[in-house]
């Protein structure tokens, strides 16, 4: 017959026309949950593990803290104690409640009592730095603290 | 002379080979990261008005030295243990209010659990990291507690529930009710961890 002779020659070619829908639909995906880390860390920031943890969800609610010790390409010019890092340049101790004010005053009325300072501590520090850290925090009265780490099963102590 | 259609359609073939470029550097740059950590109130400045008596056997004293050694209650301990040390003396219940309470009512250790306070010390020589595990370790004492009179009265873990209180998409009238199971427990077992000012030696 005519028509079984025209169809059967060969299979039919797959449509590809949907495949930018299907790509667009990845990238648009992908765009949303992309979080580009906006702050270029001039200290080391090896957090530690712990299993007990909660998840900071809210992005907004944060106020981050960085402390490590200087990366490696300014080990040269800035030595190997542990610096603070605030937003994107080293500060001194002192420094740590007016710019914590500072931050707090950019957030909306609303959630500034619900405002967590995330501390980021590089888990060779040695805990001094922190208390200070902690009191700055009580003079300028924010006591929400979290002190981020990875998740996962803990190490044990080395001796 | 044929008549022209109109303005000639636009080859839309490369369309896919753009998205995919742009989906391969969105994919090589995301890091979908939430951050987690340990949460904790720090003490206000002011001390409070009157001064707080606290029986010296309601308090767990946790010293940590500069090497990363662990002083549980004046006894050298290793850090497998301090969990459950922690535990005994939390639901110790001496009193015997605390009905709940598994613990061996011993006189020495603590009341009951809402006058069990756990203080934390250490050096200002210690290491981050150690400090961050024997905090873990305390939060997971608690934890371990709550999670057990959860499983007992909702039959479910309290940490599984606090997540979803605190998950903003759980719905309200989920949220509403998980509030006061969560309140409940958090009562049972308050988490009353105080940290003192480092020494310097």
């Amino acid at each position: 017959m005519k028509i079984s002779k025209k169809t059967t020659n060969r299979l039919p070619a797959v449509s590809t026309a949907s495949l930018p829908d299907i790509v667009f639909m990845l990238l648009f995906f992908f765009m949303t949950v992309t979080t580009i880390n906006d702050n270029t860390l001039l200290v080391d920031n090896d957090l530690p593990t712990a299993d007990q943890v909660k998840e900071l969800t809210k992005k907004d609610r944060i106020i981050e803290i960085f402390i490590g010790k200087p990366a490696p390409h300014l080990m040269g010019v800035l030595g190997t104690e542990p610096k603070i890092q605030l937003d994107d340049r080293l500060a001194q101790i002192n420094e740590v409640g007016p710019y914590v004010l500072s931050e707090l005053d950019k957030k909306p009325d609303a959630i500034r009592n619900l405002v967590t300072v995330s501390l980021k501590v590089d888990k060779n520090v040695n805990v001094g730095i922190v208390s200070d850290i902690k009191q700055e925090l009580r003079k300028v009265n924010l006591l929400k603290v979290n002190y981020t780490t990875y998740e996962g099963v803990t190490k044990g102590i080395s001796q | 002379m044929p008549r022209r259609k109109g303005a000639p359609e636009v080859n839309a073939g490369s369309m896919a080979d753009i998205a995919f470029l742009l989906l391969i550097f969105f994919l090589v740059t995301t890091t979908i990261e939430t951050d987690a950590g340990l949460d904790r109130m720090l003490p206000p400045m002011e001390p409070p008005e009157e001064d707080v008596v606290i029986k010296q056997k309601n308090i767990f004293t946790v010293n940590i030295n500069k090497n990363g050694q662990l002083l549980v209650e004046d006894e050298l301990m290793q850090l497998t243990g301090l969990r459950d040390a922690a535990i005994a003396f939390l639901e110790n219940g001496a009193d015997g209010t605390c009905n709940y309470c598994k613990g061996r009512k011993d006189p020495a250790s603590s009341d009951n659990p809402t006058k069990a306070i756990i203080s934390l010390k250490n050096d200002r020589e210690t290491k981050y990291s150690t400090y961050i595990t024997v905090q873990n370790e305390l939060v997971g004492a608690y934890n371990d507690l709550r999670d057990r009179e959860s499983q007992r009265i909702f039959g479910r873990d309290f940490t599984d529930m606090e997540a979803e209180y605190l998950n903003p998409e759980t719905a309200s009238s989920v949220r509403d009710d998980l509030k006061d199971k969560v309140k409940r427990i958090q009562d049972m077992f308050p988490q009353k961890l105080s940290e003192a000012e480092t020494t310097s030696n």
